[in-house]
């Protein structure tokens, strides 16, 4: 019941937005402010209260039949993973609502509807156990992001809009016809149809590691596990499918950056940890066995998204860009983690996760004080704003070596410790992903020196310092990337009993 | 089932007799009324589906509860099939009644002959959703067809609209010509007409070689041209577009989804009750032809759209798309096949009913009926924007909108019937109709207005007829009663 309090406290949000007046601006932001606190204070307690001991899902809430016909079910629940996701989009909410507080200037009402219900949608994602719910909270997140870009965003939004919406639409149909395809064969014991189907996703996961059961025959696993992968991979991105990012989150405002870099990227992995992996081992095994070209296909898409964006990032002179391409850069770490289906790999990866959901959020908040204040946002365009700004320089040196992986930062651990996992089972490939490594420390030193040190350009000598309110935005991420760097326990201790568990589910096969 | 004789069925068959009585007095009452501007004729038609669907629903109630009665010695049936389809008719004939008494391009003079008109077409619909001989189903869709020629061409003044009413008449003729011949080759190798009794009869001369199955091939596909036609699936789709474009809006409206539900009321009795046997089907695979047609359908229709800047002529695109997604319904030979088809045929009512009636406001407001006309429509009518882009997007299929639910069973459907290659097609068209939905979209939300940001004001009762169409595009998916339209199908399948 808690879990759907926090789910649908931004739709109720929404609905006492809209019932507002279009004048009272400020009311309007702060009600939507209140919406998003509650969800954070309940992500919290949840946090606070979550029993580490057990891998099972707790706090959850039905099933309550649904549409009976399919035998759907409004079923929700969460593990450690998605206690720990659910607590990074509450965190983020608040943050992003600050950070919008003078930046959008018009249609303010729609534009804080709209992010009320992104958040509801994402939130509803995370604990979804439905596998036709979890779907549903998926697709929903598509509509608000879409008006959210396309409206509110720079001078190329509308193309970035529609090119994000295909392209995530065109995953989601794949991932449909696997949804589909699981649920028919969901009844099916050896060749025979028994009982009713099912969409509940603890039951699928029993179902799928029965021996004789449909869902555990090899080869549908494999497709499936296609289909669900194609849906998620244009998410997180995976390499072909990443092009949308870079427009998107350029074109994007700094706030809707912050929650696409932040939590829609880790919906992508996460439903890749929740689904195809706990649900499809056997298809898992096929792309990463080590053998042959798809035994290694997974760690080579994490590979190549390492290093390709990597080189992408330090091929750019725009900021947010060069944030943009080391985001795919980083996800290519959760990707090469989760390839290695070992304990340090799926505990890296999932770190990985929501260490980058911090850095990230942080380095585009951290581009848009730049931008709000030089109006563009072209590198090689500055120069020595050290002296101009130096709490500014400050918080971006730490979320620059944040992100690099500075050991003491939480960058560090997540990465590290995906790289260990994969080392074990792909040598080669983990040692060239460092190239990765070398090439981020070399375009965020370079980027740094660029903007903050040298002489300071003439036309910035009245930049103005970060305000009280930006710092107040960027405050609780760095002390999040500081606390997870000297104890990333802290964190891990919430999912590890669910790590060990999924562990067992791919050793079973 | 025994048929009812002549004089029994009279009463059965009361709600087609109304709307005989309410065309005659719509015309009467026109012919009494000197006022042009009244709108006393309109609300006469109103009140003649309404009695209708009063009629329609008590009989079902009252007889057998849905039970098949066969009329007029086996001319048309009775049953849980032909009735729904009678209320999804009604309901689009008094939408259109309503959208024609907003609209302002239609003739305030010709008004009598053209709610008279409305009704005579719903009549014929009623006739094709229940025609069980092969007779009754050229009458029906003979009626459908001539009504619908006048009322496309309904805008005198305007040349495109006498061009859509000609380009429809001459397809039409064609159509109708092979039909009858395919017709008549039936009914000359079975020697009856009677839908029931056709399929054995041919089995049975197939079984013993006195026809071969190219004769039957031929025959069924010239049917198909008919029935095609009328629901625009390649390659009879060419009418559609200049006829949607040409055509008054409500008549736009109306012929994409009556006419189009009436088609599929027909084609499924048609293929169903007359050559659902297995016998048939191993000498003419139908099915398999008509799934290769739904795929062209959908493809076609949607890769058409995507140029478009007519927002009529697009809509018209997208309907024939949308036939092609109802017909992956129609291959699959289950009664969720057809339960699929009649949800979404629903949905579709509320949601392409509600795009044309946003579409019938736009050109009353801004006399565009183009996309550009439409550019910052969310600045200057915000709720009939909003509307507009729940219509949009439900049409795309993207939850919540009851658009996702509807292609949701159909595709698990057509799924489950291991028809893989046939939901890939759909589910890439589906992705590939939101680029052309979403043009609009954008032009309503994304793009300012260079010129006049006033704001537009509509009347209450425009905002209550608009809630009647958003509200069933939200909700319709989250009730489970729509989810139960299969077992509406079992009068229609005979028993194997």
């Amino acid at each position: 019941m808690l879990l759907s309090l926090m789910i649908f406290i931004p739709l109720l949000g929404m609905i006492v937005v809209l019932l507002l007046p279009r004048e009272s601006e400020e009311l309007v932001k702060r009600v939507t402010l209140l919406f998003t606190l509650i969800p954070l204070a309940l992500a919290v307690y949840l946090f606070i209260t979550y029993d580490r001991s057990t891998a099972g899902t707790q706090f959850f809430h039905g099933p309550v039949p649904w549409i009976d016909a399919f035998n759907i079910q409004y079923h929700i629940g969460v593990d450690g993973l998605s206690v720990t996701l659910l607590l990074l989009t509450a965190l983020l909410g608040p943050i992003c609502v600050i950070a919008s507080w003078r930046n959008i200037e018009k249609g303010i009402k729609a534009y804080m509807a709209l992010f009320l219900l992104l958040e509801t949608g994402m939130l509803g994602f995370f604990a979804a156990l439905d596998l036709f719910l979890f779907y549903v909270f998926f697709e929903l997140t598509l509509l608000p992001m879409y008006f959210l870009i396309g409206i509110w965003g720079g001078p190329r939004r509308e193309y970035a809009a529609i090119k994000f919406f295909l392209y995530t639409l065109f995953g989601s149909v794949l991932m449909l016809v696997a949804m589909i395809a699981v649920y028919l064969n969901s009844n099916i014991v050896n060749g025979v149809a028994e009982g009713l189907r099912t969409f509940d996703i603890p039951t699928l996961i029993t179902l799928a590691a029965t021996q004789g059961h449909a869902l555990a025959d090899s080869d549908f696993q494999i497709w499936v596990f296609l289909g669900f992968f194609i849906g998620f991979a244009v998410k997180v991105p995976i390499f072909p499918f990443h092009t949308w990012l870079p427009d998107a989150h350029v074109e994007a405002p700094t706030a809707i950056s912050v929650i696409l870099a932040g939590i829609l990227l880790k919906m992508g992995t996460y439903g890749l940890v929740r689904v195809n992996m706990a649900m499809f081992p056997q298809g898992l095994d096929h792309f990463t066995n080590g053998i042959g070209f798809w035994g290694n296909s997974l760690a080579l898409l994490g590979f190549i998204n390492i290093v390709y964006g990597s080189f992408c990032a330090l091929a750019q002179t725009d900021f947010k860009k060069l944030v943009a391409y080391s985001s795919i850069g980083h996800m290519g770490f959760v990707i090469l983690g989760l390839a290695a289906r070992n304990d340090p790999g799926i505990t890296g990866a999932i770190l990985q996760m929501f260490n980058h959901g911090v850095i990230s959020a942080m380095l585009f908040l951290l581009v848009g004080v730049l931008y709000d204040r030089a109006h563009h946002r072209e590198i090689n365009g500055f120069g020595g704003l050290g002296t101009r700004m130096p709490i500014y320089t400050g918080i971006t040196t730490l979320a620059f070596m944040a992100s690099l992986g500075l050991p003491g930062l939480s960058g560090f651990v997540g990465e590290a410790l995906s790289l260990l996992g994969a080392y074990d089972k792909f040598k080669f490939l983990t040692i060239l992903s460092t190239i990765g490594i070398v090439v981020g420390a070399a375009y965020f030193l370079w980027t740094l020196q660029r903007v903050f040190l040298g002489t300071l350009n003439p036309k910035y000598e009245a930049l103005s310092e970060i305000n009280g309110r930006e710092i107040l935005t960027l405050v609780p991420l760095a002390i999040l990337t500081v606390l997870l760097g000297v104890w990333p326990n802290l964190a891990i201790d919430m999912f590890r009993e669910s790590v060990t568990n999924l562990i067992n589910v791919l050793h079973a096969i | 089932m025994q048929p009812l004789s002549n004089i029994d069925s009279l009463l059965h068959f009361s709600p087609e007799i109304l709307l005989v009585i309410f065309a005659t007095a719509v015309i009467i009452l026109d012919l009494i009324v000197k006022n042009r501007e009244s709108v006393a004729v309109a609300h006469l038609a109103l009140v003649g589906c309404l009695c209708t669907l009063a009629a329609v629903l008590f009989i079902h109630f009252s007889f057998g509860k849905g039970e098949p009665v066969s009329l007029f010695l086996g001319m048309i049936q009775l049953d849980v099939f032909s009735t729904f389809f009678k209320v999804l008719l009604l309901l689009a004939t008094a939408a259109t009644i309503l959208f024609s008494l907003r609209s302002e391009e239609l003739d305030a003079k010709l008004k009598g002959e053209y709610y008279a008109l409305l009704l005579v077409i719903t009549l014929g619909m009623f006739l094709m959703a229940s025609a069980t001989n092969l007779l009754m189903i050229f009458i029906a869709l003979e009626t459908v067809s001539l009504t619908s020629y006048i009322l496309a061409g309904f805008l005198t003044h305007n040349p495109r609209s006498s061009e859509a009413a000609f380009k429809y008449i001459t397809y039409g003729a064609v159509a109708s010509g092979t039909m009858l011949f395919g017709l008549s080759l039936l009914f000359g190798m079975a020697g009856t007409g009677d839908l029931t009794q056709i399929g054995g009869r041919l089995a049975e001369l197939l079984a013993s070689g006195e026809v071969s199955s190219l004769t039957l091939l031929i025959a069924i596909t010239f049917v198909l041209a008919g029935i095609g036609y009328k629901i625009a699936s390649v390659p009879f789709h060419m009418w559609s577009p200049d006829v949607y474009e040409g055509a008054p809006i409500p008549i736009t409206a109306f012929l994409s989804v009556a006419s189009k539900s009436a088609g599929f009321a027909l084609f499924i009795r048609f293929f169903y009750t007359g050559f659902g046997s297995t016998g048939l089907m191993e000498a003419v695979d139908w099915p398999f032809m008509l799934a290769i047609v739904s795929a062209l359908t959908m493809t076609v229709g949607n890769l058409a759209a995507l140029p478009q800047q007519n927002v009529k002529r697009l809509l018209a695109y997208s309907s024939i798309a949308h036939g092609g997604y109802l017909l992956m319904g129609g291959v699959l030979l289950t009664s969720e096949g057809i339960g699929a088809i009649l949800f979404y045929l629903v949905v579709y009512l509320f949601m392409n009913l509600g795009a044309f009636y946003v579409v019938v406001l736009v050109a009353n407001e801004m006399g565009s009926e183009t996309i550009n006309g439409y550019r910052g429509l969310s600045s200057r009518a915000p709720l009939v924007a909003v509307a507009m882009m729940t219509f949009l997007f439900s049409l795309t299929g993207i939850p919540p909108f009851a658009g996702f639910f509807g292609k949701w069973i159909l595709f698990t459907a057509v799924l489950e019937q291991g028809y893989y290659w046939l939901a890939l097609v759909g589910l890439l068209n589906s992705v590939v109709s939101l680029y052309y939905y979403a043009r609009i979209v954008k032009a309503m939300f994304l793009e300012d207005t260079s010129e006049e940001t006033d704001r537009v004001s509509f009347s209450t009762g425009t905002f209550a007829l608009l809630s009647v169409f958003v509200i069933p595009t939200v909700f319709i998916g989250f009730l489970n009663i729509f989810y139960t339209f299969s077992n509406i199908s079992v009068s229609v399948i005979p028993m194997q």
